[in-house]
């Protein structure tokens, strides 16, 4: 390029150039030469990306001071220094002692169970076996035959559930809710929530945007009502005010009128995230199933519903999320979950240390986070998956 | 509706069952029957419930002496103070959190979300694990971590951690010098006042001028000194008249100065904490929707990466920004109602919790309480909206 440039130059000064430019000059290709090895490689790769100027170092070695800061004490707390058996107390008495896990050890039951019968443990276990293999099979995408899985975990798995839990019929002694507690009430509380707040917020949402002026009004007012306030009025309400709705006689149990008030509660969340669905639809679809015919509900059931609630799986998966941590606020009216069942483990004088607290604390907060954690990435999973089935 | 084919005879009518316009009126008319008929029993209910435990209803009893104290009140409150009152300080209490906490929370979040974008792989890792940590844990678990075992491990006030003499933390909270104004302090706030306005006139000067010239003028740094510099004069001619109340430790506990409850400081650091995780991750969106080419050519307009930031991106990303910050923002208040978990005296606890149990008036109490909460959410919600639709793109 250069070449054909310069030759055909004229006059002195394109010559001069030329002659200028002669020592540097060849028309053979030289051989790429690697890149500098200080752009290569993990060397590279470190001064690229902590260390290019003066700002971006400062910015590394105030990021290192933060891991030194939280980092080394947590291991140092959680492991090093940690007591891993012990009795009572005593074991965890120090200058110098970290997490007291013995009495995690301790009571590790009352966390999992509350006070439900020791004998009768292995229904609450049965319980939790049948719900992990069900959602195992809805969730890993090799099994087959989901929608008769799905349709059995929504209909027969609550029932069985119901009467194992309970009690009362086919031989099992009855165990009161009153004895229920740890993670089997957070489990209970948030499935429950969720599984009662899908259909309610369905139709709430297909209410809001109801050609009805009267259904559409309800409807808002109904979500806009729970959503504007807080949980714990609404868990207060269940316990205090429900039983003066109710007729003379009429009166729930108190773990009832709570999941009561988490339904109602929830589904107006859940209503928001279906609306977002049915809004996301484009109106050729509507139309459509306008013109085969189809009356309202089938449009729904056949058309609609079916492509909105599938948009919206990660925004279901969210307020379920949200539903899981909020039921820690039951322990307010005297339930005791997974932190209330902590909570009360703090106060037992038997293992009052200055570090119980702290290891109780971890531990729940473990408990919660991996059911969280593991919820949020299965459905940024679930995203990505759908998201590239729409595009092909 | 005039063309049905139904083969029985000579009508295009349609029968009403099939006819939606009729159908409609028919399940609202229901649907408005039932709404009125669950109400209905529910106050039917109620009444007679309430007779037959002798709880007399109405709002009376707001004016009846409390007789509990508060271990936090922003207005005067006495036991003798009326339910009435426990209300307002309640609210009050309520108000302070959810403005405190959404302070912190707005700035944590931000940074965080910055954080999360940077090119510095160290920084976006730390932000990435903040974010995954805080907001999969229950915000309770947060408050109880905070109160139970991070404040309430703190020493006692003999031996508080002492910063300068001036400021003691220890397990009853941050304890720091209160001033007191002497004669003639006016004159600072005076002197605030008029560096405001007047660096707000010097910055719409500025503004114009550029327009019609294009010449800039440094309008920070004149701000800058008028807001400090002004009161800085004032105090001097006026020879700074505040003094200091000191806290000092008298017998088991700390006299004088002010004092920062530890139910205050570790609920607003639960907030703000697991708030800003959200917040974070609402900026973090809100910047990468901006679409790149955005930065490239103002960098190709010769823009600085400063101004860059400042004069398009962040106009743009928070115009995606700002609706669910609102609606973090309307979290953040309706969670400051797990204070009555730590017996932090916001309105919940001190209102729908100690009054509740007092007068047995859960109807009344309740519904107030609902009523708040519901009038703070929706206040909210215009406000944010107003400052939405102002910031909007305009369109013609």
């Amino acid at each position: 390029m250069t070449d054909a440039f310069l030759d055909r130059e004229a006059g002195e000064a394109g010559k001069r150039r030329t002659a200028h430019l002669a020592g540097f000059h060849t028309n053979e290709q030289l051989p790429s030469l690697p890149p500098p090895v200080s752009t290569t490689g993990v060397l590279g790769w470190i001064r690229e990306n902590l260390f290019s100027g003066w700002f971006n170092t400062s910015l590394t070695l105030l990021g290192l001071y933060l891991i030194w800061l939280i980092v080394p004490p947590f291991i140092e707390f959680t492991v090093i220094n940690a007591v891993w058996t012990g009795a009572n107390r005593e074991a965890c008495l120090g200058p110098e002692v970290g997490a007291c896990w013995p009495f995690v050890w301790a009571r590790f039951n009352q966390f999992m169970y509350g006070f439900y019968p020791n004998e009768e443990v292995w229904r609450v276990n049965l319980v939790f076996l049948l719900g992990a293999l069900g959602i195992a099979a809805l969730v890993i995408p090799a099994v087959p035959a989901k929608r008769v899985i799905g349709v059995l975990m929504l209909t027969a798995y609550p029932l069985v559930t119901f009467f194992l839990l309970t009690g009362g019929s086919f031989g099992l002694p009855v165990v009161e809710t009153a004895q229920w507690g740890g993670l089997l009430v957070t489990l209970v509380v948030a499935v429950s929530g969720i599984v009662a707040s899908l259909p309610i917020g369905i139709l709430l949402a297909l209410g809001r945007r109801s050609d009805m002026p009267l259904v559409r009004m309800v409807c808002i007012a109904f979500i806009e009502f729970w959503r504007g306030i807080p949980l714990i009025t609404v868990l207060f309400m269940a316990s205090v005010m429900l039983p003066l709705f109710l007729p003379e006689g009429v009166n729930f149990d108190k773990l009832l009128r709570c999941l009561i008030g988490v339904a109602l509660f929830a589904s107006a969340y859940m209503a928001e995230v279906v609306r977002g669905g049915l809004q996301a639809i484009p109106k050729g679809q509507y139309e459509a199933a306008m013109a085969l015919g189809l009356g309202y509900w089938k449009r729904m059931r056949l058309i609609i519903l079916p492509q909105a609630l599938k948009l919206v799986i990660p925004g279901i998966v969210n307020t379920f999320i949200g539903l899981f941590k909020d039921t820690t606020l039951v322990l307010i009216i005297g339930l005791f979950d997974l932190l209330g069942a902590v909570q009360q483990g703090l106060t037992d004088p038997n293992w009052s240390t200055p570090v119980t607290a702290t290891t109780g604390y971890i531990f729940a907060g473990f408990g919660f986070w991996i059911f969280c954690f593991g919820m949020s990435r299965y459905s940024i999973y679930m995203e990505r998956k759908l998201d590239t089935g729409r595009r092909n | 509706m005039t063309t049905g084919v139904d083969g029985h005879g000579e009508g295009a009518k349609v029968s009403l069952i099939n006819d939606p316009r009729w159908r409609g009126l028919f399940f609202q008319a229901a649907l408005l029957l039932a709404v009125i008929w669950l109400f209905w029993s529910i106050v039917d209910n109620t009444v007679t419930n309430l007779s037959e435990r002798n709880i007399a209803s109405g709002f009376g009893f707001l004016d009846s002496t409390a007789g509990f104290s508060i271990i936090q009140t922003l207005v005067p409150f006495s036991e003798e103070s009326s339910y009435g009152r426990v209300y307002v300080v309640g609210l009050l209490n309520t108000l302070l959190v959810a403005i405190v906490g959404i302070f912190f929370a707005t700035i944590l979040g931000f940074v965080v979300g910055i954080m999360r974008l940077s090119r510095n792989w160290l920084v976006a890792r730390i932000a990435t694990v903040y974010v995954e940590v805080v907001r999969n844990l229950p915000l309770l678990l947060q408050i109880f971590f905070w109160y139970f075992a991070v404040l309430r491990a703190l020493p006692g006030p003999r031996d508080s951690v002492n910063i300068g003499d001036a400021v003691f933390i220890n397990n009853r909270g941050i304890i720091a010098p209160s001033p007191i104004y002497g004669e003639g302090f006016a004159a600072m706030p005076v002197a605030l006042l008029i560096g405001l306005v007047l660096s707000f006139g010097i910055r719409r000067w500025a503004r114009k001028r550029q327009e019609a010239t294009g010449q800039q003028f440094p309008v920070f740094l004149t701000a800058l000194g008028l807001i400090v510099g002004l009161p800085l004069i004032a105090g001097l001619a006026t020879g700074f008249p505040v003094t200091w109340d000191m806290p000092a430790l008298a017998g088991f506990n700390f006299k004088g100065g002010f004092v920062v409850i530890p139910e205050l400081i570790s609920l607003v650091l639960a907030l703000a904490i697991y708030t800003a995780s959200f917040i974070a991750e609402i900026v973090r969106a809100g910047i990468l929707s901006v679409s790149h080419g955005q930065t490239e050519a103002s960098y190709a307009l010769g823009m600085r990466p400063g101004s860059t930031l400042r004069l398009i991106i962040i106009p743009q990303a928070l115009r995606v920004i700002i609706p669910p910050l609102t609606s973090q923002y309307l979290n953040l208040t309706k969670n400051s109602s797990l204070a009555v978990a730590i017996a932090y005296p916001d309105l919940v606890s001190v209102f729908a919790g100690t009054v509740l149990n007092q007068t047995g008036q859960a109807v009344e109490v309740l519904l107030m309480t609902m009523l708040t909460y519901l009038t703070l959410s929706i206040a909210t919600s215009v406000f944010m909206n107003w400052y939405n639709a102002r910031i909007a793109l305009k369109e013609r």
